[in-house]
């Protein structure tokens, strides 16, 4: 038992993409999460075997919810618009929204209740001010349809899309305080070069947040 | 009872299914709905049927018997071998009838864990069922957290809605308005008010499928003619197949059962045997939460589930939820959906895995 337990958690390292891995690394072991938006629960999977995390999802997508209840996990199926609302203040340590930000209809309230219930908050978004970007409105003047963005924009669950300054503008509007960010390469690594947030907004494919409660 | 009487002696029916292991760590309660009963995967012996959840139960189904042990009781109240209004009265050598006090959900539930104790079962692997079952789920999560490892509850609430309860109170009324109800005395009399049983089953059938799925079966088809007869014959599918459904459930049912266990429903408020807070029926749960509803359920909708998830997630319980998307109505959990076979096929596997049930041997592991 214990080898297959080991040899699982190994191709999930080598499987998961590596944006979660990023996220999980911003996670303390042996604490509660709750990752909204969690999919098949590849990063709830990687927290609870890695990290020893008691992890729990809601996920909206029935065929994930399936995947995450068949593999032990226990994921509600649910809506993060509608549902945050039903947890309790303090529930978790850490609230996780992975690449679900921009599909959701009320980011603000989103965050807010994120920040509600678990002492910290990571949130991963695609930075919709990466130049590439940029470049194929003002070129092609068409909606960008890039690697991590992949649906046209008629068919796309994203409906709130965000670049990492107007990231930034929400954070201080709620008024949480950011204890971590990363940007993110286009295969999901970290930049590792220090540089201002502007040149970041211009080369980060992705990015990472980690939030907190300001006192 | 909560009646605030003893029921002494009583007897309790059960079946099982597969064996206990020696660390009779493998058990799991089976509760059955409304008028289901013990045969919950061999064939009924009074309708020569195959069992209830034929689908869900038996060797390498989701409820593998070649796993666990797997235990199906009838309830108090119930007609189907446990002590019930056809029952004989100590006191006065007839049937109880309805001198019988009425029994609640948490009636059902004590009796269950008596049978468990007679087992000798400290603590269940799962307690799993659907509707009225799933009310027993919920109670014995409730009662009883530290002899329930998992709970299933599925297409159920944790209290009966107004609406529920008047369905209840048709059938109710329709079986005492026959005439040989006789007061509830019938079987001293060697009568039965079948007439008003097969109609309040008529009306409940009707709450169990969906509006898409008897169009779907039935639309406005004639039976067994090109024409109507212009007479109150069944002259549309759908009235023989009711007519149907009415008739033989009287052939297995006794009518003042049917009486105590709708009442038993419409008392379950779980809730309210708590302060009013649901959540705190469920405070510091240890127990592994599966809730599973059905998206044309109107009789136990999806809503009433997801009230059950509020107050788990509340609680800090674990718990996972599954609304399952298909057209066939409340009846959904007893039938063949792939979906929630998959579901529940999982989530056992996962939580034997964490309680360390090993897989049958031959199956690899």
């Amino acid at each position: 038992m214990a080898e297959t337990g080991a040899r699982t958690a190994v191709m999930l390292s080598q499987t998961a993409r590596i944006d979660l891995l990023v996220v999980a690394d911003m996670v303390a072991p042996k604490t509660r999460v709750l990752d909204v938006g969690c999919g098949d629960g590849t990063l709830l999977r990687l927290l609870a075997e890695e990290r020893g995390v008691d992890a729990r999802g809601i996920e909206l997508s029935q065929s994930g919810v399936n995947d995450c209840v068949a593999k032990g996990l226990s994921v509600i199926q649910g809506d993060a618009d509608a549902d945050l609302a039903d947890y309790p203040d303090d529930a978790f340590d850490y609230v996780i929204l992975s690449q679900t930000l921009q599909a959701t209809r009320r980011p603000r309230q989103v965050l807010e209740h994120m920040l509600r219930i678990g002492h910290h908050a990571i949130v991963s978004f695609p930075n919709f001010g990466h130049w590439r970007i940029r470049a194929q409105i003002a070129v092609q003047g068409r909606m960008p349809v890039t690697k991590s963005l992949s649906a046209s924009w008629y068919e796309t669950p994203n409906i709130h899309f965000c670049t990492i300054r107007d990231f930034i503008g929400l954070v201080d509007e709620i008024g949480a305080k950011t204890e971590r960010s990363i940007a993110l390469d286009r295969q999901g690594r970290p930049l590792s070069f220090s540089a201002p947030w502007w040149v970041l907004n211009l080369i980060g494919d992705q990015a990472v947040f980690e939030l907190s409660r300001k006192k | 009872m909560d009646a605030g009487v003893d029921l002494k002696p009583f007897q309790i029916a059960y079946q099982t299914y597969g064996t206990l292991n020696a660390a009779k760590s493998n058990a799991i309660l089976l509760c059955h709905a409304l008028t289901g009963d013990q045969h919950v995967a061999n064939v009924h012996p009074i309708t020569g049927k195959p069992g209830w959840w034929e689908v869900m139960v038996g060797p390498g189904k989701p409820i593998d018997t070649d796993r666990y042990f797997v235990i199906a009781s009838n309830v108090v109240g119930g007609c189907m071998g446990t002590t019930g209004p056809a029952s004989t009265n100590p006191a006065t050598g007839r049937a109880w009838s309805i001198d019988l006090p009425l029994v609640t959900i948490r009636d059902m539930v004590r009796a269950q864990a008596m049978l468990i104790d007679h087992l000798g079962i400290e603590t269940l692997f799962a307690v799993i069922g659907g509707s009225m079952g799933g009310m027993q789920v919920l109670q014995w999560a409730a009662s009883y957290p530290e002899r329930v490892f998992t709970a299933m509850p599925i297409a159920t609430a944790a209290k009966h809605s107004s609406q529920n309860i008047a369905f209840h109170e048709v059938g109710r009324q329709s079986v005492m308005a026959d005439p040989e109800w006789r007061g509830g005395r019938y079987l001293d009399a060697g009568v039965s008010p079948t007439k008003g049983l097969a109609v309040a089953r008529m009306a409940a059938h009707i709450t169990y499928l969906s509006e898409e799925a008897l169009q779907r079966k039935f639309g406005r088809k004639l039976q067994g003619r090109d024409a109507p007869t212009f007479s109150f014959d069944a002259d549309f599918q759908i009235e023989n197949y009711l007519r149907y459904q009415g008739n033989s459930f009287v052939d297995r049912f006794d009518a003042n059962s049917y009486l105590y266990v709708t009442r038993a429903c419409d008392y379950f408020d779980l809730a309210e045997d708590y302060g009013g807070s649901l959540a705190a029926a469920f405070k510091g749960s240890k127990t592994r939460f599966c809730v599973v509803s059905f998206d044309s359920d109107w009789l136990y909708p999806t809503s009433a589930s997801r009230a059950i998830v509020h107050a788990l997630n509340a609680a800090a319980a674990s718990v996972s939820f599954v609304e399952i998307d298909t057209d066939r109505g409340h009846d959904a959990f007893l039938l063949n959906v792939p979906e929630f076979i998959a579901t529940t096929r999982g989530f056992l596997e996962a939580a034997a895995r964490a309680r360390g049930i090993p897989m049958p041997s031959g199956k690899g592991g």
